[in-house]
């Protein structure tokens, strides 16, 4: 890879350097050397982005993704990692199923899958499923998705249960009480347009009782899809008494606030809800300062006709894995600063790509990606033209499903080559 | 005017002109042939995804008067469960050339979709808790025709604000011809977000009777009770409920209005109910004038009155 600039959140540096792989590692950077030589001029060389939360879907739900589609858009957005989430049919929470999908993935070969099990049963929040069988077939994390764990003696006990291992638990945050028939974010804009509002409370309360349940049995947490003021506050504080809290935001929450529902689009419903301003200015504080750790796309392919439809009926979720690094990198990033320089921006290039990750892989204890680009380590990188723009088309894109809420959206920066453990799984601008 | 989708589209000129118009075809139903060819070779669907006998019928009438040809498509009873289907039964009048659909849904924004799949002009005849613009203008029209003018009037609307559609339309239409608004009701009944809206809030219906022009009265519907929203229906009546005590109570000339249909001995007592303040049965009669003043604007109104100049 010669005379790219390799920017290394792992080591906080950023240079001019060639970058010579052998077999599945880095043999050196910065030396030419014999071999196949990819021009890489003006392209930014990073470590290969993690995805904290994708749903690839199969088995069950092929008609919206598979295996193979969800990772060859992982591909095409710069991910060599991301972790699967167990809402597929039947649900990830046997190992059975966790074998099943690394088998498919491996067979597929565009990214590492990292599966994620689920804490209970069917997602029913009732029953634990069986994470020691899970675990003992390659699962690190639980989690039961989009399905709150109401229950707060069931979550603790899977709390307690999962440090056998020292895994990870996260829970969905939302009192689904309180958004009981909720279609957004409560506020004059839901009572303006006539929609049911999830207050902000029913997310912030799950934060609360989550952290103080982990603080309190000493589990490692992870609070997902962090969107309000108040719930990035109360993650600050957990890390300030020394919890072992990690959190993530999704690059929609990050990007748009609620006032795109105007005209009742359903590409925009997500859950949680798209907040506001203020949230969203909370939010990229949050990533600042360290409270956050990871951006995470929140991948929930949906086919069409689900969409294609009423607000109320329509089901939530935005596609993510092709357009994360573009609309965080033209979103948060200061074009003209240098890599390690905010500038005008939310974020410096080296801070989004520890956020896109280093700091994912560290969530997840992943420790054969977002690892530094040095002699010896794992080659799984990102290539990307960080100044070629392109308009986001729905319709062209390596996913099975349509459903991205930054459909149109004209954005900059262009994956140009994915290297998984020396070998391309994106060239030039393909999924190979 | 293209669609009609939600009172907050329309400026204060276009509403005296939709009143105004209505009042001409008002006069016509004291007529013995109460039928005007305007609409003549026009075709028009009720869609109607929400049991609305009231409202359907009042929208055929109007229809029907204008000469327009009919046709009712009501999803109640029929296999239409699922979303896709709106889009379905939309490409499906898309291909027979209807002029215009009146759309009723359970759903809130329906109506705004529509207007993504189809041609023709789309009127909102009611969407989930967002918008009943034709209710709020025959309100305005039943005021007006009872109180003589609407700027300055004193209204409160009291009871479930928050789910409904009425009162989201009615009171973009009253603050927009200039009237004072009042919301009155328990808190829980109250919507988030309500300090942006142009209204004063009281949770006390006494304290604000003596200075009103206009009482409106929100049906509160039982499974309020069962969600919590308020202890009992004695309570409610009790404490926001109106009686003849309390209409006694308004200057003489207030009026008493309701949209339809009533919990008597709740929201409204009996008695109030028969009063002659009460208005509630112009409402319904003025109705039928409004739904013809819209879609003779919408569909024919606009050419014609050029033609005539
Ligand atoms: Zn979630």
């Amino acid at each position: 890879m010669a005379g790219c600039r390799v920017v290394d959140p792992a080591s906080g540096t950023s240079r001019l350097a060639n970058v010579v792989i052998e077999g599945q590692t880095i043999r050196s950077v910065g030396e030419e050397s014999a071999g196949l030589r990819i021009e890489c001029d003006g392209l930014v060389c990073g470590p290969g982005l993690v995805d904290l939360s994708t749903h690839l879907r199969e088995p069950g739900r092929e008609d919206a993704e598979t295996i193979e589609t969800g990772t060859r858009a992982a591909a095409a957005g710069g991910y060599t990692a991301v972790c699967a989430l167990p809402t597929t049919d039947p649900v990830m929470d046997h190992a059975g199923i966790v074998e099943q999908v690394l088998r498919l993935a491996r067979e597929a070969g565009h990214c590492e899958v990292v599966p994620v099990g689920a804490i209970t049963r069917n997602l029913d929040g009732a029953e634990l499923a069986e994470m020691g069988a899970m675990h003992a077939a390659g699962v690190r994390a639980f989690y039961d998705a989009d399905h709150p764990i109401l229950s707060a003696q069931v979550l603790r006990r899977a709390m307690i249960y999962a440090k056998t291992w020292d895994a990870i638990v996260i829970n969905h945050a939302e009192d689904s009480a309180l958004t009981r028939g909720a279609q957004m974010n409560e506020g004059p804009l839901s009572t303006r347009l006539g929609l049911q509002g999830a207050p902000r409370e029913a997310e912030e309360i799950m934060i609360a009782r989550d952290l103080l349940l982990a603080e309190r049995v000493g589990a490692r947490i992870h609070v997902p899809h962090v969107t309000t003021r108040r719930g990035v506050g109360l993650i600050a504080e957990a890390k300030a008494r020394g919890a072992r809290v990690t959190a993530d935001v999704t690059p929609h929450h990050l990007v748009l606030d609620e006032s795109v529902l105007e005209d009742y689009e359903t590409r925009f419903k997500v859950r949680p809800p798209l907040r506001t301003p203020d949230d969203i200015a909370a939010l990229r504080d949050g990533l600042q300062d360290g409270t956050i750790d990871a951006i995470a796309s929140d991948h929930a392919p949906l086919p069409a006709d689900d969409k294609d439809t009423e607000w109320d009926t329509a089901p939530a979720g935005s596609t993510g894995l092709e357009t994360t690094l573009a609309v965080c990198l033209t979103e948060l990033v200061d074009a003209e600063a240098e890599p390690d320089d905010r500038g005008a921006g939310t974020l410096s290039l080296l801070e989004l790509l520890q956020l896109l990750s280093v700091g994912p892989a560290k969530a997840r204890d992943i420790t054969e990606h977002g690892q530094a680009i040095a002699a010896g380590r794992p080659a799984n990188l990102v290539l990307f033209d960080p100044s070629r723009t392109w308009a986001v088309d729905a319709t062209s894109m390596e996913t099975r499903s349509r459903n991205s809420a930054f459909d149109g959206r004209s954005v900059r920066g262009h994956v140009i080559h994915t290297v998984l453990r020396g070998r391309f799984t994106m060239n030039d601008g393909r999924v190979v | 005017m293209r669609d009609l989708l939600s009172m907050e589209d329309l400026s204060a000129e276009q509403i005296t002109r939709i009143l105004d118009t209505a009042e001409e075809f008002k006069d016509l139903a004291v007529r013995p042939i109460k039928k005007v060819p305007v609409l003549r070779g026009r075709t028009v669907c009720n869609l109607f995804y929400e049991d609305s006998t009231r409202t359907r019928i009042s929208f055929e009438v109007a229809e029907k008067r204008l000469s327009a040809d009919v046709i009712n498509f009501s999803a109640k009873g029929s296999s239409v469960s699922k979303g896709e289907s709106l889009k379905d039964t939309a490409l499906t009048l898309q291909a027979m050339g209807v002029d215009a659909i009146v759309i009723r849904h359970s759903a809130a924004g329906a109506p705004r979709r529509l207007t993504e799949w189809v041609d023709a002009k789309v009127l909102n005849a009611g969407d989930g808790r967002h918008q009943h613009p034709t209710q709020g203008l025959l309100d305005l029209f039943t005021i007006r025709e009872r109180l003589g003018h609407l700027e300055g009037l004193r209204v409160a609307i009291c009871g479930d604000v928050v789910h409904s559609r009425v009162a989201r339309s009615l009171v973009q239409g009253l603050a927009t011809m200039g009237c004072e608004v009042t919301l009155v009701g328990p808190p829980t009944l109250l919507p988030p977000g309500v300090e942006s809206w142009p209204v004063q809030v009281s949770h006390d219906l006494d304290s604000v009777l003596d200075a009103l022009d206009v009482c409106y009265l929100l049906r509160v519907q039982n499974e309020r009770m069962a969600e919590q929203f308020f202890p009992s229906a004695r309570e409610y009546a009790r404490i926001w409920g109106m009686d003849i005590e309390r209409l006694r109570r308004l200057p003489e000339h207030g009026i008493v209005m309701h949209p339809g249909p009533m919990n008597r001995g709740v929201e409204i007592s009996a008695d109030v109910a028969d009063a002659d303040q009460a208005v509630i049965v112009d409402q319904v009669t003025n109705g039928v004038a409004v739904r013809m003043s819209c879609l003779y604007l919408m569909l024919g109104g606009e050419q014609r009155s050029g033609e005539q100049r």
